[in-house]
């Protein structure tokens, strides 16, 4: 990493002095989180005390001393440790770079939540020029080769123990941010977030944290949905997070079926909303209330299987005539064919035709579900904590996200996977060594449809109405966003962004007609500088980078020596 | 070797060829790029394809394969006419390499390898979700085809490599491998050698000799003359989307008029330019 402005022989000659400074400058930001930061109380989690550290001053006294022990460490131990290279000035700048961007977002946001920048007070400002020195510092430093923790050998334990610990800390910041009124600490702790995954990276850690976790996937898996299952315990009863959260799996297991579509077969779907939305009505039509318009009630796993063999059925028909030509038409028609589903559902109201849905009011009463005598609808109390009417349909979307990510990484290490990379990297070479291309791409259509249309008649109960206004093209695009930025093939990826997506606006309210002017300006950066997405998966990695031959070699390098293990673990992570 | 390609470039009757082209034509506009040619291979056989630049031999392997329907004639591979699917032609056991290699670059060459057993095997989404016994066979043995492929054309090493790192002369031999993981009767090979070195030329000489020893009938288009006349039992000469002359390599190398087309005459230069050149 050479940054073009400051010339070698001047890193070389001010090198020293830049990492006193940088130190001195990670100690003060560290001191800086006892002073007080703002005049008012109703900025960030009130950051107004002298030597009473709020939440986030204390995370940023804890980044400053990491700051300052980056560089220590890289005086101490230059080389790494034996012939593992570890990235500390990497990490150093990156956590500079990244306290700069915390300081001017608290500052961004003491001036817009308390209005001006007059409410800011001294600790605030010295933060911030600290930051400013230190990451000006830290240009001054020269890099490390590529960090290459992850060769390390880890033992059994170790890495069972990193992923309780990785697990700990993401059950504490989804419940953190999830507890978040205040929208200036909840985007402060994101950035937070994002720095310490940055650093991470950087120092080489994060590579080494993949390789320990990869080592044991089912202990990995296991701990996760362990995690995932306990968070609504974790919430004393309170439902209002829960239904946040239930809308997350709803939109997280979307997005992955449409991963699968987009990510794996790599075609370009601008219509997937509708597949949710058919399953969605196709549930609420057989849902044997007042309002549903088919006086059948079959058992719901009934219900669930037929929406999604309609949802199926809609993606055959509008895959087979589109998928033979070339992507773009398909884009096209299937936005079209979103258009189509919300009008019909709009006009499928029995002034002309069948009364289906009962037009743009939509079915307003769907029920609650009743599995085995379960009740949804009730509040239950589990090991002396109340269980919401959110959180039973948390459970139950968490299992149907478990199932779509298991069909997920199967199918694309398997024989019909290896198809689609091969039809993704060369169609005709692939037609050319009998890949049946049409076949798996209309596979791959109607797969992501019926995984859709099962999602939907869940969401069909959890959101208790069924309105057409739900289902339309803003819905999509943010769905196609979520694989997209997240990381297109990718499990970890996708998942992150459709929790962001769904998240962010439900947290910052206050930026609600803005949303899309950030949203756009998100993509736009995105595709600028990490068109793979924020988790990127090698393959798609390697093919948004076709000429960076140094990328390929360093990921030949990373990739199993044992050929076994190719076929097991593939390209996803 | 088998009686069956004799030395004189005569066919003997009582052997099948294992493909037949006849009459075939592909126009583009008023373009004729093959023009009528006949043509048959039989089992066990290395057939030559030479014929001056845009002479339409790698728009014939086109009409071969699938990639374009042929204006007019038929195709008959092992008795039946083949459609005009690349798929389908696959599958009747009609496999080739690319004159521009076309490997699936961000995979790894065992990957590559993998990928071409898709129409040998069948294993569903159902098998593939629930990892079902079948799939678990069915991916163990492909594994073991792909390695032991990869051996054979002496590319044991490089198996977990980025297709896109492996050298050129690999990379030749790689996109081979990948063919024969069809499970191909008749092996198309659109100049194995072009940009190779000397050396690598005569690793792949001997590579096609073992390809045909293990039963597989070759074609294979090339410049490289020494290498065309060391390989092939039989060699067609196209020029101008017609064939000029079949026969062996010694009757095609002394014909006067494969001199010519690969020389020129004057008029023959003129003719050239009025754009028969595909």
């Amino acid at each position: 990493m050479s940054i073009p402005g400051i010339p070698v022989a001047a890193r070389r000659r001010y090198g020293p002095l830049a990492r006193i400074v940088t130190i001195v400058c990670g100690a003060i930001i560290a001191a800086v989180a006892y002073l007080p930061w703002a005049y008012g109380s109703d900025a960030l989690d009130n950051v107004t005390y002298l030597g009473g550290p709020s939440f986030i001053q204390f995370i940023a006294l804890g980044m400053g001393l990491v700051l300052a022990a980056l560089v220590v460490c890289s005086i101490r131990w230059p080389d790494g440790f034996g012939r593992t290279q570890v990235g500390w000035i990497r990490g150093a700048r990156a956590l500079a770079t990244g306290l700069l961007i915390i300081f001017v977002v608290v500052a961004g946001a003491i001036s817009v939540q308390l209005g001006g920048t007059i409410n800011i007070n001294y600790g605030a400002w010295i933060g911030l020029a600290a930051a400013l020195i230190a990451f000006l510092a830290t240009r001054f430093l020269i890099g490390e080769d590529t960090p290459t923790l992850n060769r390390l050998k880890t033992p059994g334990w170790l890495s069972i123990l990193a992923i309780a610990v990785v697990m700990l800390v993401m059950l504490f910041v989804a419940y953190y941010a999830l507890d978040q009124s205040n929208p200036g600490t909840f985007v402060t702790f994101l950035v937070y977030t994002g720095v310490g995954v940055a650093v991470l990276l950087r120092t080489g850690a994060l590579g080494w944290l993949t390789r320990a976790t990869g080592a044991h996937r089912r202990v990995m898996l296991l701990a996760a949905f362990l995690v995932a299952f306990l968070f609504p315990f974790t919430q004393g009863g309170s439902d209002a997070n829960m239904s946040i959260a239930a809308q997350v799996l709803v939109f997280a297991a979307t997005a992955m079926g449409l991963n699968i579509v987009v990510g794996l077969a790599g075609l370009l779907d601008l219509g997937y909303i509708a597949f949710l939305g058919s399953g969605a009505f196709v549930a609420a039509m057989l849902s044997g209330t007042a309002m549903a318009t088919f006086d059948v009630h079959p058992p719901f796993i009934v219900t669930m299987l037929l929406s999604g063999c309609v949802a199926a059925t809609l993606g055959l028909v509008i895959g087979s005539p589109t998928l033979r030509v070339s992507g773009d038409y398909l884009a096209i028609i299937t936005l079209a064919f979103g258009e189509i589903f919300r009008l019909s559902m709009n006009n499928l109201d029995g002034s002309d035709g069948p009364d289906l849905t009962h037009g743009s009011r939509g079915i307003s009463d769907t029920g609650d579900l009743n599995l085995f005598g379960f009740d949804f609808g009730a509040t239950h109390t589990i090991a002396g904590i109340e269980i919401g009417r959110f959180a039973n349909y948390y459970f139950i979307l968490l299992i149907w996200l478990a199932i779509v990510i298991l069909i997920f990484s199967r199918l694309n290490n398997s024989r019909i996977g290896r198809g689609w990379v091969a039809i993704r990297e060369d169609e005709k070479a692939a037609e050319a060594m009998g890949v049946n291309v049409f076949g798996l791409k209309l596979f791959a259509f109607a797969s992501g449809a019926f995984l859709a249309g099962v999602a939907g008649s869940i969401k069909a109960h959890v959101d208790i109405s069924v309105t057409p206004d739900s289902y339309v093209f803003l819905q999509s695009s943010f769905l196609l966003a979520a694989v997209v930025l997240g990381g297109m093939g990718t499990v970890l990826g996708v998942l992150i962004g459709a929790t962001l997506l769904q998240l962010m606006p439900e947290k910052l309210r206050f930026v609600n007609e803005y949303r899309l002017m950030f949203f756009g300006l998100l993509l736009v950066i995105m595709m600028r500088f990490r068109p793979e997405g924020i988790i990127a998966s090698e393959r798609r990695q390697l093919e948004f980078h076709d000429e960076d031959e140094e990328l390929a070699e360093r990921l030949d390098e990373n990739l199993e020596p044992a050929p076994g293990a190719v076929a097991v673990e593939g390209a996803s992570r | 070797m088998t009686q069956t390609a004799t030395t004189d470039g005569s066919t003997s009757a009582e052997v099948e060829p294992l493909l037949s082209a006849r009459q075939v034509t592909m126009r583009f506009g008023g373009l004729v790029a093959v023009d009528k040619v006949d043509f048959d291979v039989y089992p066990g056989e290395i057939m030559g394809l030479i014929g001056p630049n845009g002479a339409g031999k790698t728009t014939f392997f086109n009409c071969l394969t699938g990639l374009y329907r042929p204006t007019s004639g038929r195709v008959v591979f092992n008795g039946a006419v083949l459609p005009p699917k690349p798929g389908r032609v696959v599958r009747a056991g009609v496999a080739r390499t690319f004159q521009n290699i076309r490997l699936f670059a961000n995979m790894t060459a065992l990957e590559n390898v993998m990928v071409a057993r898709y129409c040998r095997t069948s294993s569903g989404p159902l098998t593939s979700i629930v990892r079902g016994p079948k799939y678990r066979r069915e991916e163990r043995e492909t594994e073991d085809r792909a390695t032991e492929l990869l051996d054979f054309v002496g590319l044991p090493e490089v198996a977990g490599n980025l297709a896109r790192n492996l050298s050129y002369g690999d990379q030749r031999r790689l996109e081979i491998a990948r063919a024969l993981a069809t499970d191909p009767k008749l092996l198309l090979l659109d100049e194995p050698t072009a940009g190779m070195n000397p050396q690598e030329t005569r690793q792949a000489e001997e590579l096609i000799f073992k390809i045909r020893d293990s039963g597989l009938a070759v074609i294979t288009i090339e410049h490289d003359m020494r290498f065309i006349f060391n390989l092939c039992d039989r060699v067609l000469c196209l020029v101008q989307g017609r064939p000029l002359v079949l026969g062996t390599p010694d009757q095609v190398q002394s014909d006067p008029r494969v001199i010519e087309a690969y020389i020129g005459t004057g008029a023959q230069e003129a003719d050239g330019q009025v754009g028969r050149d595909a």
